[in-house]
């Protein structure tokens, strides 16, 4: 048997224990540092580097090119080439448009930057400069969008809460479950932050899946830990931190092949992605989700579960828990 | 092989699941074969592009477009879009003026007309009424009315066929206003009195000034969008024609607007004797300001004679229906019927239920439009999404040995579930695959697969303790079932919620989030545990074979003597919380005795 099961034999019977729960100043001290790093370097660079389509920008159209009538691809790519060389990091997202135009859209472009590139494009497509006109685009991804995105995330929190007060019968897990969460959401978009990608509503949707398996990774945590928990009665020889630390002990084998099985296939796409394409959506959501899945299975094991015993650590009953600490069965937990 | 209970239950479940796939692949293939459905799932804009609507506002000339107006109109056409299904399309504003709408795959005409159109209703009363003099067309088969004179024929007529809506409430035919349509009450009269006294209502002939009067009578339906006439300010008449161009009319000031409109449905009318017909109609909620106004309106009107009792139902300018008031609503919830189809009542519906835009646009021009991401995002994506499958295969062959084996069948029929479930909502929802939506689709691999690791670590976790292979197995799904439960529970609800309130490409994730974690389920209840029941009676699996995945002896559990552990434990689940506790301790004190007899390995503590 490989080594990950006995390793998993140890951490069940409790006779091999990792103590989580005890050194939480540790774990929130780590988590800390990288909230730093993640919000440090991204204000470093100035805040989120938003996509056009969350800002808008400028539209060019060459019409009448006959290029693109004999190769789409190439017409794209030149078109993106033009514009990666005339102005830096403006993100051309290039389309062709009917049968003989090519649509480039770029961040915002001053005048003078606008006339520039409407030259340069006539160039490069071999047509008059007046059939490349420009205009200013509005942000696809609008304010509108935002705002039902921001109520309905809020509803989501309100109604994930309460199914989760009901079934733990306590709140505290959602709030050990809460900031888990958003220790995960800072830190993917963290790292877009402070790597500078671009944000789109591709890495929203990204940021968005990290949160609902961050939520589901630590609702699997937590319900082992509720098994333990509830298992002990008041003549418990375990101390409550003693008893969740073995409920996440014993989870730690399922943690750790659960995300490895869902970070093989995203960092498949992040190896293949960045090496047959290059910089673009699909790497930048590749890296997201893989982060975001190991920080997600991480955060459900490191800070939720020793911020729920804190929570619960001034509970009468648990504290009583606590006081029969002394009882002879050390081996059946976590030192403290 | 004499079956046993828990043998007969597991079969039935993988029955069930084969009946789950064949009823999902014969839907698709009702929708290939008949619908125009396809056997891939059809791609959003990024990655294989569409079509492009660009939208340019109509203005009265000097009129600007504001940026609230233009804002608001985005807003409004994102939502008749998505009502339309989760397609993600991309709509933004271009030069501050016009609204480009990007939607994959080619629009049909009543796609284009449900974006397009503005959708401003109101309810004007009716002035004055005439066929159109367009000499091309042909005044319809007026039916059963007296063939109506061209326009000059004003004999004020009262004595209308009462038989031509018998209908209480607001019924409108076109049929029943062409019946009328000759009737041209004595707005000529008003026209001569040269000091125009102020009219007094809506239905005051008083509205009808020589302007008017003018207008109307040089009208020509045919090419009412040129003259305009049919755009006027709310508080001012308007001359215009029906939607057929058959009728024109002089209709009094806007009495009711649009935006009082709480609801909207389409539905097939009821006649008055409650029998439904098999005529569409549109269903309106007025709120409270709006029934006011309504009941007032319809009061008034009731008791006027001729062509001055009907009002008209006005969307964009033309005159959808104009219905006979046969006796006041004062409930608030007309039924505006008429030359319907089921598609257009439903795009109506639609639209008055999202709102009127602020301004009316027209479609400048339509193309097509290549994808910004295209396909070589998306090849390279489901490679590498197949190289991870095959690793994650991989991995589960290592740690689970030949559990694995389960995790691997059960990953793919997850992944033919998933396929015809997308492949379905793609031919009937109009759902399309984007690349964050692939890129979900690879996340929730991981999730599912969780599924089947939560369970088989549950499952090494009741051998630990000692039980038998099968009761491990049983008494492992019970609490691994809980578990996955409630964690797909809650993601369930949480994409139920987003997808309901959230709008554009939100919505397009919480349909892939909803979707898998119900496929998750089925799988994990319908593939997994009874094949693992199943196996465990194997006696490769049942004798622990170090190769299962579930030998005791790995696991550490108590050990008695070849292929003998302890008995298992029956399993009743009542009293399950101190027994499972007394069994743990049990099981702890055996093996502290057990390496006690090993006195091999020293306690640390």
């Amino acid at each position: 048997m490989s080594m990950l099961t006995r390793f998993g034999n140890g951490l069940y019977t409790g006779e091999k224990s990792i103590d989580i729960v005890g050194r939480s100043k540790l774990w929130y001290g780590i988590a800390a540092v990288l909230l730093l790093l993640a919000i440090g370097f991204t204000a470093l660079r100035g805040g989120f580097v938003f996509g056009i389509e969350f800002r808008g920008g400028s539209e060019f159209r060459v019409s009448e090119a006959s290029l693109v009538v004999e190769d789409a691809t190439a017409a794209t790519a030149l078109a993106t080439d033009v514009v990666n060389a005339n102005v830096e990091g403006s993100n051309p997202r290039v389309s062709t448009v009917g049968t003989d135009s090519v649509r480039v859209q770029t961040d915002q472009l001053t005048p003078e930057a606008t006339n520039e590139l409407r030259a340069e494009l006539a160039e490069a497509f071999d047509v008059p400069v007046d059939q490349v006109t420009s205009s200013f685009i509005g942000a696809s991804w609008g304010q509108d969008i935002t705002r039902q995105a921001i109520i309905a995330l809020l509803v989501f929190f309100a109604f994930v809460s309460v199914i989760m007060t009901i079934y733990f019968r306590t709140w505290k897990m959602v709030v050990a479950a809460g900031v888990a969460l958003i220790h995960d959401v800072v830190l993917t978009a963290g790292l877009y932050g402070a790597l500078g990608f671009e944000i789109t509503p591709a890495a929203v949707i990204g940021f968005l899946t990290i949160l609902s398996y961050s939520l589901y990774d630590t609702v699997v945590v937590f319900d082992k830990v509720r098994e333990n928990t509830a298992e002990d009665g008041a003549e418990s020889r375990r101390t409550f931190a003693q008893s969740v630390n073995l409920g996440v002990n014993q989870t730690i084998v399922r943690s750790i092949n659960t995300s490895v099985v869902a970070v093989l296939p995203t960092a498949a796409i992040l190896f293949i992605g960045s090496l047959l394409l290059g910089a673009g959506t699909l790497r930048d959501i590749a890296l997201a989700l893989t982060v975001g899945t190991i920080v997600g299975t991480y955060s459900s094991i490191f800070i939720a579960a020793p911020l729920y015993v804190q929570l619960r650590s001034n509970e009468p009953e648990v504290k009583k828990q606590g006081t029969r600490k002394k009882a002879p069965h050390p081996e059946s937990g976590a030192v403290r | 092989m004499a079956r046993t209970t828990p043998e007969r239950k597991a079969v039935r479940s993988l029955v069930w699941l084969l009946v789950i796939i064949i009823g999902l692949v014969s839907a698709n293939a009702a929708s290939v074969i008949w619908n125009e459905g396809q056997w891939t799932p059809r791609l959003a804009l990024d990655l294989q592009g569409g079509t492009q609507l660009i939208l340019e506002p109509q203005l009265e000339e000097t009129a600007e477009v504001t940026q609230e107006q233009l804002d608001q109109a985005v807003g409004i056409i994102r939502q008749r879009v998505d009502a339309g299904g989760v397609t993600e399309a991309e709509i933004t504003t271009q030069g501050g003026r016009n609204i480009v709408v990007a939607i994959p795959g080619t629009p049909d005409q009543s796609t284009i007309d449900r974006i397009q159109s503005a959708a401003r209703l109101d309810f004007r009363a009716v002035l004055a009424a005439d066929t159109a003099s367009n000499s091309a067309l042909n005044p319809a088969d007026p039916a059963e009315g007296d063939t109506p004179a061209p326009s000059t024929s004003p004999e004020p007529e009262t004595s209308e066929s009462p038989a031509a809506s018998g209908f209480d409430g607001v019924t409108a035919q076109t049929v029943s206003t062409t019946d009328t349509g000759d009737t041209e009450p004595a707005e000529e009269a008003p026209v001569e009195q040269t000091p125009q006294p102020e009219p007094t209502n809506a239905s005051d002939l008083n509205w009808i000034t020589p302007e008017i009067q003018q207008a109307f009578d040089e009208l020509d339906c045919a090419n009412l969008e040129e003259l305009g006439t049919n755009v006027a300010p709310l508080d001012e008449p308007l001359v215009t024609c029906d939607a057929d161009g058959l009728v024109k009319y002089i209709l009094g000031p806007a009495e009711v607007e649009g935006s009082s409109i709480t609801d909207a449905t389409a539905g097939l009318v009821a006649s008055s004797t409650g029998v439904t017909s098999n005529e569409w109609g549109v269903f309106i909620e007025f709120d409270g300001e709006g029934t006011q106004q309504f009941r007032e309106v319809t009061e008034r009107l009731v008791a006027l004679q001729g062509i001055q009792n009907q009002f008209a139902i006005v969307l964009d300018g033309n005159v959808i229906s104009a219905p006979r008031t046969i006796s006041a609503i004062t409930d608030g919830r007309p039924q505006i019927s008429g030359s319907f189809t089921q598609d257009t009542a439903q795009t109506l519906a639609d639209q008055l239920r999202f709102g009127a835009l602020p301004i009316g646009f027209e479609l400048q021009s339509q193309e097509n439009i290549s994808a910004t991401l295209g396909i070589s995002q998306l090849e390279s994506g489901i490679i590498a999404g197949v190289i991870g499958l095959l690793l994650v295969m991989g991995y589960a062959l290592v740690q689970y040995r030949a559990l694995g084996g389960v995790i691997i069948a059960s990953l793919m029929v997850a992944a033919v579930l998933s396929y015809f479930v997308i492949l379905y909502l793609s031919n009937q929802q109009g759902y399309r695959l984007s690349l964050a939506g692939v890129a979900g689709l690879i996340i929730s691999v991981g999730v599912i697969a969780d599924a089947f690791i939560v369970y088989f670590e549950r499952v090494r976790d009741e051998l630990r303790d000692g039980r038998g292979i099968e009761s491990a197995v049983e008494a492992g799904w019970k609490r691994a079932f809980r578990t996955i439960l409630i964690s797909n529970v809650i993601s369930l609800t949480g994409s139920i919620v987003l997808y309901v309130l959230a709008v554009g490409n939100v919505r397009g994730f919480a349909f892939t989030l909803g979707v898998m974690s119900v496929i998750n389920l089925v799988i994990v209840s319908l593939m997994t545990y009874p094949v693992l029941r199943l196996v465990a009676r194997t006696p490769f699996f049942s004798s622990g074979h170090p190769m299962s995945g579930l030998d005791p002896k790995a696991l550490g559990a108590v050990y008695r003597g070849r292929a003998q552990f302890r008995a298992p434990v029956a399993t009743q689940k009542k009293n399950a919380g101190s027994t499972r506790e007394a069994q743990r301790r049990q099981t702890i004190a055996e093996r502290k005795a057990a390496e006690a007899d090993n006195a091999g390995k020293k306690d640390a503590r």
